[in-house]
């Protein structure tokens, strides 16, 4: 079989041979034509079968001649140039980027195109008298790149980037350096002329360095220390702020005093190791996102239906927020109905499966309530609002308070474990000590005092975690398991229960088995069926189609197709007729079977049989149900009803728990239910009919076929073709808190190394500034080989 | 000796210059895409072709 010169697809259904080359279908074809035209070849040059088949429903965005909306997408709109940023998610190669900032070559209106590729958008300048926004996003959509416009655009405009982490980094590196560069002439102490002469401008300067890191840089160590204080707890960043305070302290009083140095170099290079840890941490999939609601799903605009003063029927594009109930709304093939609303003209074949997971479609019949967040499958629809939009059902459900609240802070890590001890430990050793040399030596007692709180900073312990959990954030993004930050990681290791969703988590989106069951078909009733099924554009006949033999397909004298019901086709004076049990024998015994998904068949108004479609489960499911099984409580929430139950009961372990009928409420309740009873519960699901599940859940997963289509809001997002190692990751989550754990045992012992120092009165800085990076540089490495070492495993799965 | 404080001050200066640099580049944005420019840096040769040769379109193709 050919593969298709666009997109590289195989040529199944259509084959169409120009300038021999193959092309899957007339998209591919169309882009090729518009590409060759323009010189832009080199696009297939580039990379091989770089392209993206276009998709576009007419008048998807003619909500874009409104101005009010337009002038809510651009960005910058003055005179002759406007200046728009989309988001573009089918992009994938450097094909794609070299096309997307040609695009001036197709249009001469655009002016310059610039891609970012990590954010997967595009920026796009140009002057609005030769092409306007709409058409530009069909330019756009023309080549396969149609941006992704939604209601969230609409909401939020500029989000600024948080770089002061940077900053802060920088100012600490280039402190640290000029500090390290001024005390090397003081590390060995010796008495010579000009040293001596020169040593006040030196500590000086060093003081003025350390300035913007104890104040500017150190700054965020004070105030989370502060606010852990206020709640009552020890965290880590108490010792922290404690041990930059005194270094900061003692070193001024001793330059001020002319007793030392003071330990500036130490000082600075503490703050830059730590903001390093920080900054490591810290990896974002900046195209990805972690925090999404409804409105990432919702359009931005919708068509309403006005009357003029002569009864004409006007379409109008408005804004969603500006939908009133009572409002007439046009819902076309494949929208999302936006509101709470009556059905008034038109078949509505509504999918639910985005609020409520379960996969039929819904007939409707009008005068029937539709609710927002169904997607119409079909013909067009005229209905009516019955209630504004932030008062629909589904706005509603976001409005359960789990979305607001921040999990984190509920979360007690490891490291705050450990500091609360580490602080007191080292409080009453520097107490001890002082006493002692109280005692013993009063002269020497601040000084011990001092450099107990200096030497006990817990730099390395600092750095163990961030080190150790950024790895292993970036191994499980090589393993396409995409975590929104390192903390997630802790919490896998400890939870004890995992509960599933069913469609589209452990079944598979795009992949349906499909069985006959009835009489035999003979070969010019098979023919008679795949040609008419040809002719369908319904989505189970385009299924039905794909499997079925089409050797002899041949015209048709007739054919009908009753939206909603089936189709109907004659040929040679044999009739066909395909469809509902209803629409094929006038009667419905699918009473006893309704939980199937099926098509019937009547050959000349006699009964043959049906298909049956059957979710297909994602593969290796029963041996990560066996895996997770030994140590964890699985749960299966399914928002279909049971039909499938008996088969999963064979398939998944007798632990296993199922519970169908479930609505997202339902699923929320059920997941709050079992962190009541102590359970820490990660939720894996994929719709947004998890998303209250996957909020309330410690951790909660969205299942993606595909990283570049939208998921809910959640803590991670896995890529489904790797649900089944999903427990490799649960082994080295647990490791890698192995290894934070080991690192904690190494830097207390570069700790208990530098306290003899320290309580004995000996604290050289030169000591100080050699310990320092070497324990934490020594901590540093054994976290990274460790993870890497553990991630290795990983990759052999 | 006294030379040292004008190298000094050159030294910080100098160290100084660069940091204001770094700066001024994260706050420009250079850092926020860093993956784009290296794949970008590559087409720069190709783009002045295809303009010039609009009618042997097809015989354009590069061996890459």
């Amino acid at each position: 079989m050919k593969n298709c010169f666009h997109c590289g697809e195989a040529c199944k259904n259509e084959h169409l041979v120009f300038q021999e080359k193959d092309f899957c279908c007339h998209g591919c074809k169309t882009v090729y034509e518009i590409l060759n035209e323009s010189d832009l070849t080199y696009y297939y040059d580039l990379q091989e079968k770089p392209g993206i088949s276009p998709v576009t429903s007419e008048g998807k965005f003619d909500f874009l001649d409104n101005k009010e909306i337009a002038e809510k997408l651009l960005e910058f709109n003055e005179g002759n140039t406007q200046i728009v940023n989309f988001l573009v998610p089918s992009m994938h190669c450097s094909s794609c980027i070299w096309v997307l900032e040609n695009l001036g070559k197709l249009n001469n209106g655009v002016k310059s195109a610039q891609v970012d590729f990590p954010k997967k958008t595009v920026r796009i300048s140009f002057s609005p008298e030769k092409i306007n926004l709409k058409e530009l996003v069909y330019l756009l959509s023309k080549i396969g790149y149609e941006p992704y416009i939604s209601l969230k655009d609409y909401d939020e405009r500029d989000h600024k980037v948080d770089r002061s982490l940077i900053y802060k980094l920088g100012v600490a590196g280039f402190a640290f350096g000029n500090v390290m560069f001024l005390s090397f002439p003081e590390y060995f102490e010796v008495k010579e002329f000009w040293l001596e002469q020169f040593k006040h401008l030196f500590r000086w300067l060093m003081f003025a360095f350390s300035l913007p890191v104890v104040f500017y840089s150190g700054s965020g160590y004070f105030v989370s220390a502060y606010k852990g204080l206020r709640a009552k707890i020890l965290n880590i960043d108490v010792p922290i702020a404690l041990g930059i305070a005194v270094l900061f302290i003692r070193s001024t009083t001793e330059i001020l005093l002319d007793l030392g140095t003071g330990f500036f170099d130490s000082l600075t290079g503490l703050v830059f190791f730590l903001l390093l840890g920080k900054f490591f941490q810290q990896k974002t999939y900046s195209y990805l996102s972690f925090e999404r609601d409804y409105k990432s799903y919702f359009p931005m605009a919708v068509t309403r239906l006005t009357k003029n003063n002569s009864n004409e029927s006007l379409e109008e594009q408005i804004q969603v927020y500006k939908i009133k109930a009572g409002d007439r709304i046009l819902i076309r093939n494949g929208e999302l109905i936006p509101i709470d609303a009556v059905l008034i003209k038109g078949q509505a074949n509504i999918d639910y499966s985005f609020v409520t997971g379960e996969a039929e479609v819904v007939r409707k019949e009008s005068g029937e309530t539709l609710y927002a967040g169904g997607r119409q499958q079909g013909g067009v629809l005229e209905i009516e609002a019955i209630k504004a939009i932030d008062q629909s059902y589904l706005t509603k459900l976001w409005s359960n308070e789990v979305f607001d609240k921040d999990k984190n802070s509920e979360f007690q890590t490891l490291i705050n474990q450990i500091s609360k001890r580490f602080t007191t430990g080292v409080l009453s050793i520097a107490f001890t000590a002082t006493l002692f040399w109280l005692i013993y030596d009063p002269s020497k007692a601040l000084n011990v005092f001092t450099a107990v709180l200096i030497i006990a900073c817990p730099c390395a312990i600092a750095l163990a975690t961030p080190f150790t959990l950024g790895n292993l954030l970036r191994i499980f993004g090589r393993n396409k398991f995409y975590l929104k930050e390192a903390s997630v990681i802790e919490q896998i290791a400890k939870i004890d229960c995992v509960v599933f969703d069913k469609t589209g988590t452990i079944t598979s989106n795009n992949k349906t088995e499909i069985f006959y069951e009835g009489l035999k078909l003979n070969t010019e009733e098979q023919s008679l069926l795949s040609s008419s099924l040809r002719a369908s554009s319904h989505p189970l006949s385009r299924q039905l189609y794909q499997i079925l033999d089409k050797n002899n397909i041949q015209g048709l004298d007739e054919f009908q197709e009753y939206t909603g019901q089936g189709i109907s086709a004659e040929t040679n004076g044999n009739r066909i007729k395909i469809g509902s049990e209803t629409f094929v024998r006038d009667f419905s015994t699918e009473t006893k079977e309704l939980n199937k998904t099926s098509v019937h068949i009547s050959s000349n108004e006699e009964y043959k049989g049906c298909y049956v479609f059957k979710n297909s489960y994602r593969e290796g499911l029963a041996q990560l149900f066996k895996e997770l099984g030994e140590s964890k409580k699985l749960f299966i929430l399914s928002g279909d009803n049971d039909g499938e139950k008996e088969r999963l009961e064979k398939m998944l372990p007798l632990t296993t728990r199922f519970y169908f009928n479930q609505k997202p409420d339902d699923k929320l309740a059920f997941i709050k239910k079992l962190q009541e009873e102590g359970k820490l519960v990660m939720m894996i699901g994929d719709g947004l009919n998890d998303a209250g599940a996957l909020a309330q859940s410690n951790v909660g997963i969205a299942i993606s076929e595909n990283i570049n289509v939208f998921s809910p809001a959640c803590d991670g997002i896995l890529e489904a073709s790797n649900l089944p190692q999903l427990s490799k990751y649960f082994q080295l989550s647990a490791k890698g808190i192995k290894i934070i754990k080991w690192s904690f045992v190494l830097s207390l012992c570069y700790n208990a190394i530098g306290l003899a120092f320290a309580v004995t009165g000996n604290l050289m800085p030169v000591i100080a500034a050699i310990l320092m990076p070497l324990s934490s540089i020594s901590i540093v490495a054994f976290a990274t080989l460790a993870t890497n070492l553990a991630g290795k495993k990983l990759k052999r799965y | 000796m006294n030379i040292i404080y004008l190298l000094l001050a050159l030294s910080v200066l100098v160290a100084l210059i660069f940091f204001v640099a770094f700066i001024f580049s994260v706050k420009k944005g250079q850092y926020d895409d860093v993956y784009t420019p290296s794949v970008r840096m590559l087409f720069d040769d190709e783009l002045v072709k295809p303009k010039s040769s609009k009618s042997s379109s097809t015989k354009n193709k590069k061996s890459n």
